[in-house]
């Protein structure tokens, strides 16, 4: 279970929206415990692919670094990254699963001409085969 | 020589949990030898079929790539610390 709050979610909808029609793509900090992830902050980062944004997306290990140290310095972890599927289901690519990394929630917000829609949150299976959807739990104060 | 491995968190569940591991190695290729070889599991995240490093894998020798020193051949001195860095990359089909 990943616990993204609405206000979170949102602001991953609106990154993604102004990208469109190339793709965005952000860091997740957050903690985790007892198999439960929550999501306590989001770093937007440029899209580095300037030969194909639309389709592609890379975040540099200089910047992976960069928002690990920002991570530890708020005591957080670097639980996952979110990028967006313009005009594409929030279904991780063949592409996406041959550079993913295990353990990482890797949300992904497909945007209809411009629209954010639907978003899912996966994680790749120990042995790299496919990934696992991820519910998404995202009012974090529900009482009863 | 001793060195330090780095392991990034998506990692460490399959290095013992561990944010560094120490091994004993002349090269870089010798010390990401010695960690798969303890930590057999690590294997299919760092490398492609055929051996070759991911290309999401990124080894830092201290501060430097290792792509632009001697790659696996580059020597180690002790008390160096080589880090295994992610780049992220996706998109969607297309
Ligand atoms: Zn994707």
């Amino acid at each position: 279970m990943l616990k993204l709050s609405e206000e979170l979610a949102e602001r991953i909808r609106a990154h993604a929206a102004q990208s469109y029609p190339y793709e965005c793509c952000g860091a997740m900090l957050g903690t985790e415990a007892a198999g439960a992830r929550l999501v306590k902050e989001l770093v937007m980062l440029d899209n580095q692919r300037e030969d194909s944004p639309r389709n592609r997306f890379l975040v540099h290990p200089a910047d992976v670094l960069r928002v690990e140290r920002a991570a530890q310095a708020q005591g957080l972890d670097l639980v996952g990254w979110y990028h967006s599927h313009p005009d594409a289901p929030p279904r991780p690519s063949e592409f996406d699963r041959e550079h993913a990394w295990p353990w990482y929630s890797y949300v992904i917000v497909a945007v209809e001409a411009g629209v954010p829609r639907r978003m899912a949150s996966w994680r790749l299976l120990d042995d790299r085969s496919r990934f696992d959807d991820e519910e998404i739990g995202s009012d974090l104060m529900t009482v009863g | 020589m001793a060195v330090k491995v780095m392991i990034p968190t998506p990692l460490r569940p399959y290095a013992g949990r561990q944010a560094s591991v120490s091994v004993e190695a002349q090269t870089v290729g010798e010390a990401l030898d010695a960690l798969t070889g303890q930590f057999a599991d690590l294997r299919r995240h760092l490398y492609a079929d055929g051996g070759r490093l991911r290309s999401f894998v990124n080894v830092y020798l201290n501060q430097e790539d290792v792509r632009n020193l001697q790659k696996d051949q580059t020597p180690l001195r002790d008390g160096d610390t080589i880090s295994i860095v992610p780049s992220i990359a996706g998109g969607r089909s297309c």
